[in-house]
Formats: structure tokens, sequence, C-alpha cells
């Protein structure tokens, strides 16, 4: 356990101090959530829900700001392959996997915060805050989100030996599961093959279980969103564990 | 007491043998050096000992714990500084070392007064909050030695110590290992490929080439089996110079065009005695110089070639510049 928050410990110094990182990765969330928010607020109205687009929305818009900084934490190993450090903390007497449950939980905290500060956000541009009950929901949603594309962003820098493939993955593969996750626009009213397509999405049962904590009301079942996230987070935890344990220095 | 044994240690990468049936032992309170050009072994000889990667064939035993049978208990009796900086930049000299500490579960009042006393031993106690990627290339060897030693262990493993160091910083960093082998009685096994640094650093000297070990001594006696010094007279009156300097510890005279060379050992002790012997006579020295072998010829003499730095590696290089880059 002290190795793990001895690793949670360095990725929490690490991601204070990167001040121009935490703005940064600010921009694109309230980016879309203003100009998609309130540009589209007039003219969309969500079928069977009181709230307007930019309530709708805060809950994708949560859930997108965790997605990208936990995949982009867990890919950070990949720096410290090529910087060297990981072999410092590998030649150690401790375990691969606490190593790496380190790592996942400091992510997966740093995710938590980021998704939290939007939260914040739309607070101040006023969006209502329905129960403290929900928001605890919510919260609970956005840690494992967290975890899940922390370990899932393990995994795969565990396979990868420099940052060329980062476009890739960022194009393929996380741009897919938020674009797919309806964190834009409401899966009951879609045609059926892209509604099967965003139900195959985790991201989808991370997105709606925030919404139902946000909101109040979501078109999925949060018992059903929480028991598919978990499923999802504990399979992405084992595959990170696994090609972690991997890993050649 | 045996620090290091090693028996029979093979390495095969896909066919290819990196590392030879190779055997030696390791005193305890030796500095010892893997000398030999890049791609020889030597890293990975060393990276087998410390249990980074598996043997093909072969056993060792590093501090009385056999590296295949029980390798978490061998790391956490061995320090080592890898080739290549392992230090995270973003955080302090202090919090580096003390992230080191924790992983290796030092308790924390131990931890703190060690981190302190090793800080002030590699001269970085007024650095110690400071970020590391403020830090020179050699404040980052040395704040990674000081980390290598934090948990105490018995043997130090430092690989290519002073890669990419200007000479000044090598320098000290030669009295810093010095120093702690001395005063800590740590045995340390070092790889290089700079000929002056095994000879100045080293007790004893392993010299590799393509995985195999091809001679093993101190460095005097390696320099000493390839036949002794070589004292070279200047002078108008050659011929007769050379009838006038005779005696048993002369192996051999050698006439050349307006210069006298003597192959002897322990040259020095007999310039006095060539001197008088030229003044006797009557003939003019315009000058006298003596050639000491170096295990640069020592190396030429046992493989035909010579290390030398045009040797290292595209890698090798390229591993400098970035070094270079970062540590500026």
């Amino acid at each position: 356990m002290d190795i793990i928050a001895t690793i949670w410990l360095r990725s929490m110094k690490r991601y204070i101090r990167s001040k121009s990182r935490i703005i940064g990765s600010l921009g694109m969330p309230v980016f879309f959530l203003v100009l998609l928010g309130f540009g589209l607020n007039a003219v969309v109205n969500i079928p069977g829900t009181e709230a307007n687009y930019v309530g709708f929305l805060v809950p994708g818009i949560v859930a997108m700001s965790v997605l990208f900084t936990s995949v982009f934490s867990g890919i950070q190993i990949i720096w410290d392959k090529q910087f060297g450090f990981l072999k410092e903390t590998l030649v150690a007497p401790v375990s691969r996997l606490e190593i790496m449950l380190g790592q996942t939980l400091g992510g997966a905290t740093t995710a938590f915060i980021q998704g939290l500060l939007i939260l914040v956000f739309s607070l101040i541009i006023g969006l209502t805050i329905v129960s403290a009950g929900g928001f605890l929901i919510a919260f609970g949603f956005m840690i494992l989100i967290g975890i899940a594309f922390t370990s899932f962003g393990i995994a795969i820098a565990s396979r990868m030996e420099d940052m060329h493939g980062f476009q890739l993955i960022m194009n393929f593969i996380i741009f897919p599961v938020f674009g797919l996750s309806g964190a834009l626009f409401p899966i009951d009213t879609l045609p059926v093959w892209l509604r099967s397509l965003t139900l195959a999405d985790p991201l989808t049962y991370g997105v709606e279980g925030i919404r139902y904590g946000l909101t109040g009301t979501s078109q999925l079942d949060p018992l059903l969103s929480f028991g598919v996230l978990t499923a999802f987070t504990v399979a992405m935890i084992g595959a990170g564990a696994h090609l972690f344990r991997k890993v050649q220095i | 007491m045996v620090a290091i044994r090693v028996s029979q240690l093979t390495k095969q990468f896909n066919g290819l043998v990196a590392v030879d049936n190779i055997s030696f032992d390791i005193q305890e309170g030796e500095i010892f050096g893997l000398l030999g050009p890049n791609g020889a072994g030597k890293t990975t000889i060393l990276s087998m000992l410390a249990t980074i990667l598996e043997s093909t064939a072969g056993e060792a035993v590093v501090n009385g714990i056999s590296i295949a049978a029980n390798p978490d208990a061998v790391r956490k009796s061995i320090g080592i500084v890898f080739q290549d900086q392992s230090l995270d930049e973003e955080l302090t000299a202090f919090e580096n070392m003390d992230f080191h500490g924790r992983l290796y579960r030092i308790p924390k009042a131990v931890r703190r007064e060690r981190i302190s006393t090793l800080l002030e031993l590699v001269g970085l106690a007024d650095r110690k909050d400071d970020f590391v990627k403020t830090f020179s290339g050699g404040m980052r060897r040395r704040l990674e030695i000081a980390r290598g030693l934090l948990h105490e262990p018995k043997v130090l493993f430092l690989d290519e110590p002073t890669l990419g160091l200007d000479p000044q910083t090598r320098n000290h960093l030669w009295e810093y290992i010095e120093r702690l082998n001395k005063e800590k009685r740590i045995t340390i096994i070092l790889t290089t490929h700079y000929m002056d640094e095994a000879d100045k650093l080293c007790g004893r000297v392993a010299i590799i080439d393509k995985g195999k070990i091809i001679a093993m001594d101190t460095p005097q006696n390696l320099k000493n089996q390839i036949g002794g010094d070589v004292v070279t007279i200047t002078s108008t009156k050659i011929a007769a110079l050379a009838d006038a300097i005779s005696g048993s510890w002369i192996k051999t005279k050698e006439q050349h065009d307006g210069f006298l060379t003597i192959h002897l050992e322990n040259a020095e002790t007999h310039i006095a005695t060539i001197v008088t012997a030229a003044e006797k006579q009557n003939i003019p020295i315009a000058a006298i110089s003596i050639h000491k072998p170096t295990l640069e010829s020592v190396f030429l003499h046992f493989t035909g070639r010579t290390i030398r730095e045009e040797d290292a590696s595209n890698k090798d290089h390229m591993r400098m510049r970035a070094r270079l880059w970062r540590g500026k």
C-alpha cells in the first residue's frame, strides 16, 4: 500500500507543478461547452427532459475532460520509459502490480480533478445543482471513468516504444470513444445502427451515469450504467496490469 | 570475502552470443572494471548481475545470493546507476532520493538522515530543493550515485558512469567513487570504454571483447605483460650513445634517425644511469622521454584493434548528445 501511495504522490506532485498542462487541457472542454452549449441552446430541444441543451451537455463535457486527461496520464508512462525513470521504478524490489496501481490511481485522481474543474466552471456559467447526493453519484462515475481509461492508457503505453503512435490513438480510439458516447446528443432518438454503436461504447455508460447524478434523469438505467462501467474498469485494470508486467527495460 | 562470483555466464539474443561463457570473482572492497568497446557485452553482463536481464546459461552469486534463485533479494542488496539518466526532472533532488527510499521501504527518520548525509557526500546538499531539470550533467550523475547508495547496498553497479561528461567533472566523479570505496567499504563494479578511467580508478580490470574476457588483472600487471616502458633519447651521436648505455635492465635498443629507443621495465629508475653514461662519454642529449604502455596498447596487443572514441556507435553518440543537451 505504501508503494502505491509513493507512486501516486509522485503523479500528484508532477500534476500540481504542471500549471500550463492543467490550463491547457481545460481549454478544449471549455471551448466545447461554451460554443456548442450556447450556440445550440436556442435551437435544440431534448425530448423527455426539462433541461436545456447546456444542462444536457455539461455531463458529457465533464466525462470528456476525465477521459482525455486519464488516457493522457496513462500514456505518460512512455515518457518515463524514454527518459529512463521507469528503470528506477522497475529495478526496485517492488511488484509490478503495485507500480501499475499507483500510476492508475495517480492518473485517475488527476483526471477526476480536471473533471471537477469543468464542473465548477459550469456552476459559474449557470448550472443548477439538483441534489448533493446526485453530485456524489456523478463523482463516483467520474472516478470509474478515470481509473478505466488510465489503465487503458497504461496498457497502450506498455506496448508503445515512443510517442509517435500517440496521434493514432487519439484519432482512432479516443475521439471515436468520445464522439459515440452520447456526450453531445441524446441516444434515444438515434437511428438503430448508430444507437447500437453508442451502446457498445463504454464511455456512454459513464456519461449517462454522470448525467443521472447531475440532472436527475438519464436515458439508461443508472444501475445498468454502473454495472457496465464497473465491469469495463475491472477489465481495463486487468489488461493494464497484464501488459505492464511484460514491459522490458 | 567474495562479493560477486560469476561462473560460465552466457547470454544469447536470438542466437547471437552477447556474453560468452565468462567467469570471474570480485572480492569485497574492490573497484572492478569491465573495459571494452561498445557492443562488447559489458552492459549485458552488468544487467544480468543486477537481475534486470535473465541469463541464458551459467550462474552468478551476488553478496552470497544467487541471481537466478532470488532476484528480488539481489536487487535489495545492490545499487545501480544506469548508463542513461533515470531521474525525474520534474522533482527536486530531495524528492528523487525520497521516492527511492520509499520504494526500498526505508523508514522515514532513517531515510531523512541518510538523504542529507549522502547529498552532503556528493556535494549537492545546498541544491537539495532544486529541480533536477536545472542540474548539469555531472550533478545529475552525482545525484544518481547518491540515490543508488540510499538503501546501503554492499555492491554498487556503475554503467559508464562518466559517459558524456567533461574532463573536469569526470575527475571529480572519480574522486567521489574512490572515496565511497574507501570510506564506506563499498564494492564497486563499473563498465567503461575509457582507458584512462579504467586505469585510474580500477584495482582490477577485465578487458572484454566480443562477449569474452580476453585479459584480467591489475592495470599495472596488464601493462607490464606487454613489454614494459620505452625510453626515447634524442641525440646527434646515436651510435656512440647506444654503445655507452649497457646493462642487464635493457631489453632491446633500437637506433633510429636522430633518436634511440630503449625497451625496459620501470623506466624512471634508470633515467639517471642513462644520463650519467652519456655525460661520461661527452655525448649531448637533446631530449629524453618515457612512454608508459597504456591499457589502449594492452587492448591493441590482445585484439589487434584499438578502442577509440570513433568506435562509439551512432546510438552512443545520440545518447551523449541527448545527455549534453539535457544537461546544459
